[in-house]
């Protein structure tokens, strides 16, 4: 065979290619996250499912539910949706990922990542840096969309950049919770399974998408102390300027110490749990 | 020079099931070592273990020198990891693919760009550079795989069952390219359920099974502990079968076996070329025509039968890729 005898004469010649000694931290975080990027606008599925996804729910809940609910204090429901609905768009924007990463984990993927001289928990940041980039590309259309089906911010400049960083800062720790579960799944059905079970109490049984005091009396206590209520409400006090004004109660201080609080424990409890997981030796 | 594995007692249990059972493997550097076995014999454990995938329950491993139990970061340093499935993204460009993982060897952007172009080169993949991985067919796809691993210059290449599942043309090309690099100094350690894989590329050959050793040493070797050479023939018409049996008979130490498909008569024997010099004098005396005759020497399979005691036939085992030693590890 003529390919191979050219090939062999090919390679005898010495190479100019430096030996590797393996990336540092950032840089291999940086290569993790930019796959995960590509990986998502490349894939027809992926992109579609976390571009429109968003838009198609909100949609719904302002045209179709929205007529039926009314909220307290003389506010649009519109007004009210929309903070709540993008704050749980992390958790549906989210999951996907749980998938991906199960998936990477059974093809192999990860044994090459883990078999490199690199930090093994920069694989898992950058996993979490780009599903924090993907989720926000998704809450951007969504966001888009809000303000054409009528969404309309009331408060002063600080307070909207505040309200962007918690977003930004729930995304990036929920990321985690994803990770977590799609590295526990045997596939990625399993790990699809896990999340779309985790996502949809979570989203409904909260004061994202309704006032809490309209659930039945057993079921508010659960509603109101859970995290995405807590963001819902961070998010609207921020972003509507007087929280009593709808009976969340507190003050919008109050709403953001406890969600910054939420995000360190979730953050600390599922980082560990997944780096522990990926990097183990079995 | 300490060898470039050297692996000594390593025990491993998944559950009921003891992958690795007292596995003590010594490979030298300047060749290729086969690690060869049926599946579920620990093979994929065994590399899972040499590459720090895995920490063995008991026993050593040395790479290099270096102990993969204390030092994984080093043995890190030193190997390169390419599997039975393709670890690439489908979604990127082969040249990006290399990009990634060269910079992730610790190369810097220029450095990475120079080796993705020269490993492109060199596994004949420079033409489908810029085309998305998942546009590329199976045996691209593992050649691209390979590469990956090359891009850090390792030292020691470590290969999954690198051809399983790939057809004829898919496997010539990618037994070449690991010639190539055997031939530019890198070390390599491959397993296979393919006899014919260790036969074509290995110059030791490790024959496992349930975890442990079962015999070593060079293809050659190997043929020589499962003894006897083989004389075969073959005649110009069926009607004499039977009398090259009975030919063969004469001189062969065990009952001839006559394989109807093929229209040959085989025939194991104590000797070589004196035998065979007498089975064509019987053979001209009794004026029996013949298509073809000849000695060879026993195949692969037939040491892996007589050592093991049972048959290794790769074509009947789980299409599944992810079977029963995957799973073990």
């Amino acid at each position: 065979m003529t390919t191979t005898d050219s090939r062999t004469t090919g390679l005898a010649a010495p190479s100019t290619i430096p030996h590797g000694t393996g990336a540092g931290f950032v840089t291999a975080s940086l290569q993790s996250a930019k796959r995960t990027i590509l990986q998502f606008f490349r894939t027809p599925q992926l992109l579609m499912l976390g571009t429109v996804q968003g838009a198609l729910f909100l949609f719904m809940f302002r045209y179709i539910f929205g007529g039926a609910i009314r909220v307290p204090g003389g506010l649009s429901y519109v007004d009210f949706l929309v903070p709540g609905f993008l704050v749980t768009g992390i958790l549906w924007l989210g999951m996907p990922a749980s998938s991906g990463v199960a998936e990477d984990a059974t093809t192999g993927v990860y044994d090459r990542l883990r078999s490199l001289p690199i930090p093994r928990a920069s694989v898992m940041f950058g996993r979490s840096l780009a599903d924090t980039a993907l989720t926000m590309w998704g809450l951007f259309v969504t966001a888009v969309l809000a303000f054409i089906v009528g969404y309309r911010l009331e408060a002063d400049v600080l307070d909207v950049v505040l309200a962007l960083a918690l977003i930004v800062l729930v995304a990036y720790c929920f990321s985690w919770v994803f990770i977590t579960i799609g590295l526990i799944s045997k596939t990625a059905q399993a790990a699809n399974g896990m999340a779309t079970l985790l996502v949809i109490p979570v989203a409904f049984i909260s004061a994202a998408y309704v006032p809490a005091t309209t659930l039945p009396s057993w079921l508010r206590p659960v509603a109101e102390n859970q995290p995405f209520t807590v963001f819902s409400n961070a998010l609207r006090s921020l972003t509507l300027g007087s929280p009593r004004a709808f009976g969340i109660g507190h003050t919008t201080t109050y709403w953001v110490v406890l969600t910054l609080i939420w995000c360190a424990g979730i953050f600390l409890v599922f980082s560990t749990i997944a780096i522990m997981r990926f990097s183990r030796q079995r | 020079m300490a060898p470039i594995i050297e692996a000594e007692g390593l025990t491993k249990r998944f559950g009921d099931v003891q992958a690795l059972d007292g596995l003590s493997i010594t490979a030298e550097s300047g060749h290729v070592t086969a690690l060869l076995g049926p599946n579920g014999a620990g093979k994929t454990t065994f590399v899972s273990a040499v590459a720090t995938l895995l920490r063995p329950d008991s026993g050593t491993i040395r790479v290099a020198g270096v102990d993969a139990r204390t030092d994984p970061k080093r043995v890190r340093e030193i190997i390169g990891l390419a599997g039975q499935y393709a670890s690439i993204e489908p979604a990127m460009t082969g040249t990006e693919n290399l990009r990634m993982v060269a910079r992730l060897f610790g190369l810097g952007r220029s450095d990475a760009h120079r080796a993705a172009d020269e490993v492109l080169e060199r596994l004949d993949l420079a033409d489908a550079g810029d085309r998305l991985v998942r546009n590329y067919s199976g045996g691209m796809r593992r050649r691209l795989d390979l590469g990956a691993s090359l891009v850090g210059r390792p030292q020691l290449l470590l290969l999954d069952e690198p051809t399983t599942g790939l057809d004829p043309r898919g496997r010539q090309d990618l037994w070449a390219a690991i010639r190539d690099l055997v031939a530019g100094g890198t070390d390599v350690l491959l397993t296979t359920q393919y006899l014919e894989e260790a036969d074509q590329l290995a110059r030791h050959v490790v024959i496992v099974d349930h975890g442990r050793v079962i015999t070593a040493g060079t293809p050659d070797e190997l043929k020589d502990q499962a003894g006897r050479n083989v004389i075969e023939v073959r005649p110009r018409s069926a009607g004499d079968l039977p009398a090259v049996e009975e030919t063969l008979a004469q001189i062969g130490c065990e009952a001839p076996h006559t394989d109807m498909d093929t229209q040959r008569v085989s025939a194991r024997v104590e000797g070589g070329g004196d035998q065979l010099r007498d089975v064509v004098r019987l053979l001209d005396e009794r004026d029996i025509e013949v298509d073809d005759v000849g000695l060879r020497r026993p195949s692969l399979d037939e040491v892996f039968l007589a050592v093991t005691g049972t048959q290794l036939d790769p074509s009947d085992t789980d299409p599944d890729p992810q079977s029963a030693d995957a799973d073990a590890a």
